[in-house]
């Protein structure tokens, strides 16, 4: 990924462009779907960073991603009638950085004090707070409280999404692939150690989760001009839920099997539609039957993962 | 001062409830040091075996009667500790060896394996369900403060399942044992203490406890369905952190005050929409300012 990674970053750009350009040939619930993945892949690779690669057990990711989603759609409602159409892109665009900005300021704000915590402590903390993040959109009548946000302008289409995944992988991929990032694994690899050398984990690990939380916010922002309909309980503890599991399929710290992982997973739901009362059963038993058989990841070839206990 | 009173009453009601429940999450946690995520579920199954062993009951015993109400928690508690049981057996015993976060999120899948096959239409359905009455229903009024029956079963059901429980983990071998394998788990094996079993046995008492706090809960509340357990679950959780996770009476103290402070929040006007919210912020103060809970003690991680 080193030497090519700026012509895959054009190159990927450049065909979801022009795929989005096509999209009209194509029927639109794939179309949908295929938003959805890029969408999922921006979330799980950005957690990729935080539970993979650092090692930092998050459970909260959907509250970074309603904060972003909510500061986008908010962003684009109360501007857009002001601003002559031909700006509309711009605005998009500022929205969605604006969410990321905001998601990571959230993530700093979370990451400072907890990140001192190991485990699953950790983990519980995180629920803790994506739990009230959910709570507190549900409570603001600024933003639409329990009945959601409406009316958002359907401005994500492929290329958007597309693009910005491309961006997250390139971004992630390069930053743990640089001298700066190894720390990341040094941390991940044995905390006490990484402290001897001279990395500060808990710094490192702030860093891990403010990327992670930036990312997950642009990841919020497509989504919420995609559905065009904000609503709390979709952010809750289970959307959290299958952002981990797309890492842990993927293999943690692996990016190309956690994009994998991320296409798969959203394909799978919809191809299973048809069993709609036994999807969520098979889901569960999978995550249970991969935790047994394959705790590395289904994609984790080569070098084996040698797990801390 | 009445007002003050009666939701105090109410407070500690619920917090008996998630007291029975965080002992559950405390004692697995000594244990096995990780988080059975699917505790809360176990409490949810406690509930419905209340509401389907309940007409059965009524066939040889009145329907509310003291005598039928205790015979449906003690068969519910049974069916719970085999069920919790059988939960360790399959899901957490073939991982007993594996990092942490493997099991936890095993966890998590076996809590959402639970929660969607009940959710089936085959099983017990997504519909909330009313639950019948198990004893006859009545309130006590002293001065304006009223008290129902319903909790005054929740007092004296939960003092003498602590009482029970404080009795089996103190005084009896099997007690003692638990102790030792929370202690030091290798060293309590070469004492000849048969892990696997005393580990089965933590997860069907907590169980047992779990579900005793499900019907208390459906009692007090009427309504049950399969996602019950999943807030109360996660607040039970707290109150184990808050309490000191791994500390018994930490449980039954961080229960009971989280079930009080949850409660008058939900009375203050403004803040009663954040009353979902409470219990975590407590959680994070907690873990910020004194991560080892009220009644535990530091220790510092060897390296």
């Amino acid at each position: 990924m080193h030497t090519g990674a700026k012509q895959f970053l054009l190159l990927a750009i450049i065909a979801s462009v022009a795929v989005s350009l096509c999209s009209h040939w194509f029927n639109r619930y794939y179309l949908g779907v295929a938003i959805d993945i890029g969408i999922n892949i921006i979330l799980a690779v950005s957690l990729n960073l935080i539970n993979g690669h650092t090692g930092q057990f998050s459970l909260g990711h959907a509250g970074f991603m309603a904060v972003g989603g909510y500061s986008a759609a908010k962003f684009a409602l109360v501007l857009q009638p002001h601003l002559p159409p031909w700006m509309q892109p711009l605005l998009f665009v500022a929205g969605l950085f604006l969410g990321g900005i905001m998601a990571a300021l959230t993530g700093l704000a979370v990451g400072v004090p907890t990140l001192r915590l190991r485990g699953d402590y950790l983990a519980i903390v995180t629920l803790g707070f994506g739990e009230i993040i959910r709570v507190i959109f549900q409570t603001t009548e600024a933003f639409g409280a329990a009945t959601g946000l409406t009316g958002i302008p359907n401005w994500t289409n492929f290329g958007w999404a597309w693009s910005f995944a491309a961006l997250t992988v390139f971004v992630i991929a390069s930053l743990v692939n640089s001298t700066y990032g190894r720390g990341f694994i040094a941390v991940h690899d044995d905390e006490v150690a990484a402290g001897a050398s001279g990395i500060n984990p808990v710094r490192y690990k702030v860093t891990a989760f403010v990327i992670g939380a930036f990312f997950a916010g642009i990841a919020g922002g497509l989504y919420a001009h995609h559905k065009q309909f904000l609503s709390p309980t979709g952010f809750d503890f289970m959307r959290s839920i299958d952002i981990v599991v797309m890492v842990i399929l993927g293999g943690m710290g692996r990016t190309a099997g956690v994009v994998i992982a991320a296409v798969i997973l959203t394909v799978l739901p919809e191809a299973l539609r048809g069993f709609a009362d036994y999807r969520m059963i098979i889901y569960s038993l999978l995550i249970i039957v991969l935790m047994m058989a394959r705790p590395q990841g289904l994609f984790a070839f080569g070098k084996s993962v040698q797990n801390k206990a | 001062m009445n007002e003050f009173l009666q939701q105090l009453i109410n407070g500690l009601a619920l917090g008996a409830i998630y007291a029975l429940i965080a002992l559950g999450y405390t004692m697995v946690y000594g244990v096995l040091r990780f988080i059975n995520f699917a505790h809360g579920d176990v409490f949810m199954l406690g509930a419905f075996a209340g509401y389907f062993l309940s007409p059965v009951v009524n066939r040889f015993l009145p329907p509310q009667s003291y005598l039928g109400g205790a015979l449906v928690l003690v068969l519910a508690m049974l069916i719970c500790a085999a069920l919790g049981m059988l939960i360790e057996f399959l899901a957490y015993r073939p991982l007993r060896n594996r990092p942490k976060l493997t099991v936890l999120i095993t966890a998590i899948g076996v809590s959402l394996f639970i929660e969607y096959t009940c959710q089936h239409k085959a099983v017990f359905g997504a519909a909330p369900r009313n639950f019948p009455d198990l004893i006859p229903a009545s309130n006590w009024h002293f001065g304006g403060v009223v008290l129902s029956s319903n909790q005054v079963i929740v007092f004296v059901t939960t003092l003498l399942l602590l009482g029970a429980l404080r009795f089996i983990v103190q005084r009896t071998k099997v007690g003692t044992a638990m102790r030792a394998v929370a202690f030091n788990e290798q060293a309590a094996a070469l004492m000849g203490v048969n892990i696997n079993s005393i580990i089965s046995f933590t997860f069907g008492l907590g169980s047992a406890l779990a579900a005793a706090g499900g019907i208390l809960f459906a009692m007090n509340y009427a309504s049950i369905d399969p996602l019950m357990g999943v807030q109360t679950g996660l607040k039970a959780f707290i109150a184990a952190v808050f309490g000191g996770i791994g500390n018994l009476p930490g449980a039954a103290l961080g229960g009971l005050i989280l079930g009080v402070v949850e409660t008058f929040a939900g009375g203050i006007p403004g803040l009663s929409n954040y009353r979902d919210g409470i219990a975590f912020a407590i959680l994070i103060l907690v873990l910020l300012f004194r991560p080892a809970g009220l009644l535990g003690k530091m220790q510092a991680e060897k390296v």
